[in-house]
């Protein structure tokens, strides 16, 4: 069979439809996975000893375990216990829980370089730890892991690939539709990896656009 | 000098790190509008002293008071915590290293107590912002970040920020240590202007020419106790103690060299 990328005109709804589909996981869970990762952090760095014991562990079994398998127990394992969630939010959940770890690492080291003149400039003014906390350090620290962060994102649009095993038709799901219909997986594997890289790029211009805005702010 | 109850009280002031007492029984008293200078060599204790007072390093034994309210008190944690910070927005503190927050603006700096422990809205607070940095000489730098500013113009700042609060009592944690010399001058210029308004202030300093001119009460500690006090003149020209005469002495080679 010769290669005929005119084949994927004819289903460019179905591919556009999946990348809307990708962006559109991606962009929920990078958003749970930055304030989740800011709330993991905070927990690990202040919470007492009793609450920072379950979350440590609810840490571990997310870095510790395949990412797929994470997402077969949310989408399938959660079922058994009364929690049915549609394929879209068992994927968001799943890929903003695992990458919240992941920036909530990176958070926790940058909060604790933030000088601690910081803490108590704020604490002499009569601002209570919390505060100092919300308006003063993490702001900084959040700010000083922006560009590990947009790795993490970076990573997490890839991974997003993944939630086709539970039937969310993003990118890849809408490839593989398409080739079952048209039996020409080069063609529809190629067009989805070039819809990767489209989003990627915007990815990395709002990332830029971003790290760009802090960087006049120093 | 008529004896009235003291703004500032300090009584039995102890604390101990692990078998190391920085500061042992140590007692002053302020008046109010009264300019108290605390020198000394580094490791004397005149720093933790003065954190001691807002509560920043808490004693291990004595009382601070302000006017009729002690502000190491025990409370149950909870209490403690609102308790004291309460105290702290009567009391003003500028620290070596300024500490301005540097994700903030300098107008930010400024109001972000007041805004969020008094309510301010914006409009007020752009106003309290002004006046302040009116009152340091930096309103024409009210929209930067502090990484544009220098480091004198930062410890004005940081002054204005302190002051924005409407403390009772100002302290200064070696305020001009960090400068270069000729930034010095123009934060001493600031702080001879709030003695001038007859502020409540206590000076950690090393800045004995300055200590001498605005101060009405020095103190000289080493090794956690005060070993000499009493006015400028005294202190700087005639002090009775030799630990006094020999730091002075060591001092002024410093400075000389």
């Amino acid at each position: 069979m010769r290669l005929d990328f005119t084949v994927v005109l004819q289903f460019l709804d179905v591919i556009a439809l999946g990348m809307l589909w990708t962006i559109a996981i991606t962009l929920g869970a990078a958003l749970l996975s930055f304030f989740g990762g800011i709330v993991l952090a905070v927990i690990a760095l202040y919470a007492p000893i009793l609450v920072r014991l379950p979350f440590r562990l609810f840490a571990w079994m997310f870095m510790g375990t395949p990412l797929l398998l994470q997402l077969f127990l949310i989408y399938f394992g959660l079922v058994q216990i009364g929690i049915d969630l549609p394929a879209f939010v068992a994927g968001v959940i799943g890929l903003g829980l695992h990458f919240s770890v992941y920036n909530s690492e990176l958070i926790q080291t940058s909060i604790q370089a933030i000088d601690k003149g910081q803490m108590e400039a704020a604490r002499t003014m009569g601002l209570s730890r919390w505060q100092a906390l919300r308006k003063v350090v993490i702001p900084q620290a959040v700010r000083d892991v922006i560009p590990p962060i947009g790795n993490n994102m970076i990573a997490l649009l890839k991974d997003s690939a993944l939630v086709s095993v539970i039937g969310v038709s993003e990118l890849t799901l809408s490839a593989q539709l398409a080739i079952g219909r048209t039996y020409r997986p080069f063609e529809f594997y190629v067009a989805a990896a070039v819809g990767y890289y489209m989003i990627n790029l915007a990815l990395e211009a709002v990332l830029r656009r971003i790290e760009r805005r802090i960087e006049a702010a120093r | 000098m008529t004896e009235t109850k003291p703004f500032i009280d300090i009584r039995h002031a102890q604390k101990s790190f692990g078998a190391l007492e920085v500061l042992k029984d140590i007692n002053l008293s302020v008046q109010k509008g009264q300019i108290v200078a605390i020198i000394g060599p580094s490791g004397s204790g005149k720093s933790t002293l003065l954190r001691a007072i807002n509560d920043l390093d808490p004693l291990t034994g004595g009382e601070v008071w302000l006017e009729d309210m002690q502000i190491n008190k025990k409370l149950p944690h909870r209490q403690y915590e609102k308790h004291i910070n309460n105290v702290r927005q009567q009391i003003g503190m500028v620290f070596q290293h300024f500490n301005l927050f540097p994700h903030l603006k300098v107008h930010e700096n400024i109001t972000l107590a007041p805004k969020m422990l008094k309510g301010l809205s914006d409009a007020q607070a752009r106003k309290l912002a002004e006046e302040q940095l009116d009152k340091v000489g930096m309103l024409d730098r009210i929209d930067y970040y502090p990484s544009r500013l220098s480091g004198g113009q930062k410890q004005r700042v940081a002054i204005a920020r302190a002051l924005a609060m409407k403390p009772k009592v100002m302290l200064f944690d070696e305020a001009t240590s960090a400068l270069d010399p000729e930034l010095v001058e123009e934060v001493n210029l600031v702080m001879k202007k709030l003695a001038e308004e007859h502020m409540t202030m206590i000076i950690v300093t090393h800045e004995m020419s300055f200590a001498e001119s605005v101060c009405d009460r020095v103190l000289f500690m080493d090794e956690g106790v005060v070993v000499e006090e009493g006015p400028p003149e005294v202190i700087f020209r005639a002090p009775k103690s030799e630990r006094t005469q020999s730091f002075l002495r060591k001092h002024l080679e410093g400075v000389r060299r």
